[in-house]
């Protein structure tokens, strides 16, 4: 049986003490040193506390954590699971927290205004992809009567072509639709949303000059808000028919045996962005050093994880499996970490980017992802108002802080620990991707023409239309 | 004597001799001892036949295994723990080298709490939480039992407030520290203060209502002797009251303390405020396939906290009460 160490906690103590005093002496003496560039400047803050919600692309912190990779830049850190976004949102603006893994739709929307009002920017991008779909067990069972299948098995990627004729059918029964996602301003409220209008499906807009924001105004879906970690339960106990989260909750459903994944993000959109590293403004003009050599830190664990084509990603999913980060077991985070998706039960297809740390210059913080988020809050009412495409622009520059990411950068290439052809050309970057054409309905997204981009949707706000 | 005598006579001296004794010996260890049995034989045969979508529900068998398992993590931490300091001294050694300016400090270790460190965090927060209501309910208490005046005039806000739950003060308990408890470098951390202001705004009232009962029933032959003596209020308060309420009070301050140990796991729970609510809430989160037996983990250890503090307070009532015959339970 395992014994106490009320001896060595102890200890720890008495070393603490002698530390102090040891460090003192040894001050004189020369020592061959591991400490990075000086002409960065140190730190002005050493002891910072993150936050995070429990989900497998808050990884880059994890890594950079266990990996000694905050330490190696003199900062210590410490990690810290919260309730839900909003808490982690509302402590990151009230300085209880000095940064946070955040939805990519957070600091814009905080700094927009819409839910809290509060400057937060953005230098680091976590990852790409990561979130799939989920109905329940019975919807899925309706559902597939619509899917096409090849080989006894459905074709992917399924659209929400299918799923309208049971919407349609809740609808003339009279009762309502449900689904859930995990924030008003998450990729995955954006994501749910594009697939299902994709498909015909109204899932309602947002009217905050009127005081509704529930958005469910002319909904043929009603979406509402559970924290990521419980949706397997909250579909599990019924009140929702199905949900659009990150891993490992999708994965959970699929062991649990209560739901089947039905289309990933990857899908609907190839190489989304998705989560952000977001720490309030005030706190970055306070501490540029400190922001630069968290960001530093951040690239590091970013390429570790992507290393050799995934090579370490067994290992991540071991340090993502403790208790302390995301919990679940191994097997299940395991199943979308290491390059493979399970939809139904045994269904297990290769899907080797759905979760991309670095390649593809997935850390990068782009305008133009920044200008996406916007054009889904204008289409979906959370912007009531038109607005030009020069906001669009002046907003993505507030929040977006490529030239922090580019010192970080540059910093990890100046001190060998990363090579310049990682990282974009960033006297030439402009921040805006070239025109992409890889969503599920085809429609081509060009980050420099937000209002020209809303046009095209059959379904959602645009021009002037307001609600 | 045959043997068909024989037993009986051997029963009847049994009986006689030793079943005072034996009652005693089964009422005092075997009952319990009983009880336990049976209830640890029920749970695992009921944890059998319930399935969750994590699995079996634990059994005695899986909760004591996880039980281990959280020692070893506590142990394996503390080790980790170790290396830290010692990677932090190279690193504080080299720095001064290249930047003789910088102050070495040496910070306490990041990484997360374990079970063992949560439970401390609780017990400590709960008896903050509790000392401080004891300290306003008692004096409280005392004048309103002493004034009949005071006590009406109090008497309706502790009717409004007692029956509040510590779930719905939170909020506000929250945001006011967040906005009244600012400081760079803050002695305690602002959860901690929430934690115990919630604690103390519920375990106030028990003990200021049995302080009040207490103090208003006092003996008509006590208070004589006190205004034979002409004894000023303070005396009065310390030679009489004082002795003559203090199984009332204690009877407040057990219930408090009970009251104040449930709220604090909620609050935790709800607040994200670190100690064994939260861990309880965070392995719910996690959903693998230990959560459930680390959870009732949690539910047995919080279960024997609240038992030992009762008992606690029993000893301290033993130690402090002049009537040492009376009957406590």
């Amino acid at each position: 049986m395992a014994k106490l160490k009320v001896v060595s906690a102890l200890k720890l103590v008495i070393q603490s003490l002698r530390i102090g005093v040891m460090s003192t002496v040894l001050s004189g003496a020369v020592i061959a040193t591991a400490v990075s560039a000086e002409d960065l400047g140190w730190p002005e803050k050493e002891e910072l506390k993150f936050g995070f919600i429990k989900l497998t692309d808050m990884a880059p912190l994890a890594v950079a954590y266990e990996k000694g990779y905050f330490e190696d830049e003199g900062l210590y850190v410490t990690l810290e699971a919260q309730a839900n976004w909003k808490v982690l949102l509302d402590r990151v603006i009230d300085g209880q927290l000095d940064g946070a893994h955040m939805l990519a739709g957070q600091p814009l929307g905080a700094t927009i205004g819409y839910g809290t009002k509060a400057d937060i920017i953005t230098a680091f991008s976590m990852d790409l992809n990561g979130n799939a779909i989920t109905v329940s067990n019975d919807i899925w069972k309706e559902m597939k009567k619509h899917v096409p299948h090849e080989s006894g098995k459905p074709v992917h990627p399924i659209s929400a072509d299918s799923l309208k004729p049971v919407v349609d059918d809740f609808k003339s029964k009279g009762k309502p639709f449900k689904m859930g996602m995990v924030f008003p301003v998450s990729t995955h409220n954006y994501e749910l949303r594009y697939w299902l209008a994709a498909g015909g499906i109204h899932p309602g807009f947002y009217a905050p000059h009127k005081g509704d924001t529930s958005g469910q105004i002319d909904a043929d879906a009603l979406l509402s808000v559970t924290p990521p970690p419980q949706m397997p339960s909250t579909m599990e106990a019924g009140t929702i028919y199905g949900y659009c989260v990150g891993e490992p909750w999708n994965q959970q459903a699929v062991f649990k045996g209560i739901g089947v994944p039905v289309v990933t993000d990857y899908e609907i959109w190839k190489d989304n962005p998705e989560k952000v590293f977001g720490v309030s403004k005030g706190w970055a003009d306070k501490y540029p050093n400190t922001h630069i050599r968290v960001v530093k830190a951040m690239i590091r664990a970013a390429m570790w994880l992507d290393e050799n084509n995934n090579a370490n990603r067994p290992e991540a999913v071991k340090i993502l499996a403790k208790s302390q980060y995301v919990g679940a077991d191994y097997d299940v985070i395991a199943n979308s970490m290491t390059g493979t998706f399970e939809y139904e039960k045994g269904d297990k297809r290769d899907v080797p980017d759905f979760n991309v740390f670095f390649r593809y210059n997935a850390t990068y913080p782009f305008y133009s992802d920044a200008i996406w988020y916007l054009t889904q809050m204008r289409r979906w009412g959370q912007i009531a108002e038109p607005k030009p495409d020069s906001w669009y622009k002046d907003i993505a520059k507030q929040v977006y802080r490529p030239d922090i990411y580019a010192q970080a950068a540059k910093a990890l290439i100046a001190e060998g620990k990363a090579k310049s052809a990682d990282f974009p050309e960033f006297a030439t970057e402009s921040g805006f991707k070239p025109p992409q054409t890889h969503f599920i309905d085809n429609i081509v997204y060009e980050g420099s023409q937000p209002n020209a981009y809303l046009e095209k949707f059959a379904i959602g706000l645009k021009n002037d239309s307001q609600i | 004597m045959s043997k068909q005598q024989a037993i009986p006579m051997i029963f009847s001296q049994v009986k006689q001799v030793n079943w005072p004794t034996l009652n005693q010996f089964l009422s005092a260890t075997a009952l319990p001892i009983v009880g336990i049995v049976i209830f640890l034989g029920l749970w695992s045969l009921m944890a059998k036949n319930i399935d969750t979508s994590l699995g079996n529900f634990p059994g005695p068998a899986a909760v004591w295994q996880q039980t281990k398992v959280l020692v070893d993590e506590h142990n394996a931490q503390m080790e980790k723990a170790e290396k830290f300091y010692l990677r932090q001294e190279e690193r504080n050694a080299a720095r001064l080298a290249k930047d003789p300016s910088y102050q070495p400090k040496i910070r306490a270790f990041t990484g997360a709490p374990t079970f063992l460190q949560q439970i401390w965090t609780s017990l400590y927060t709960v008896m903050v939480g509790f000392i401080v209501a004891s300290f306003l309910a008692i004096p409280l208490g005392i004048v309103c039992g002493l004034s009949k005046n005071s006590y009406t005039a109090i008497n309706p806000l502790i009717q409004l407030f007692k029956p509040v739950s510590p779930l719905a003060w939170l909020p506000l308990v929250t945001m006011v520290v967040s906005a009244v408890y600012v400081s760079d470098d803050p002695m305690f951390s602002k959860s901690f203060i929430t934690s115990a202001v919630t604690v103390s705004l519920c375990c106030l009232w028990p003990t200021l209502i049995n302080t009040a009962v207490g103090v208003s029933s006092i003996d008509q032959d006590l208070l004589n002797v006190s205004k034979v003596l002409r004894l000023n209020a303070l005396s009065h308060v310390i030679k009489i009251v004082l002795p003559s309420s203090i199984p009332a009070i204690f009877t407040g301050l057990r219930l408090s303390l009970g009251i104040g140990w449930m709220v604090l796991i909620a609050a935790e729970m709800l607040a994200q405020n670190p100690g064994l609510g939260k861990f309880v809430w965070d392995e719910f989160q996690n959903g693998s396939s230990e959560s459930l037996a680390r959870i009732m983990v949690a539910v047995l250890t919080i279960g024997v906290i609240g038992f030992a503090l009762d008992r606690l307070m029993l000893m301290l009532q033993r130690k402090v009460s002049w009537d040492k015959s009376a009957v406590l339970r």
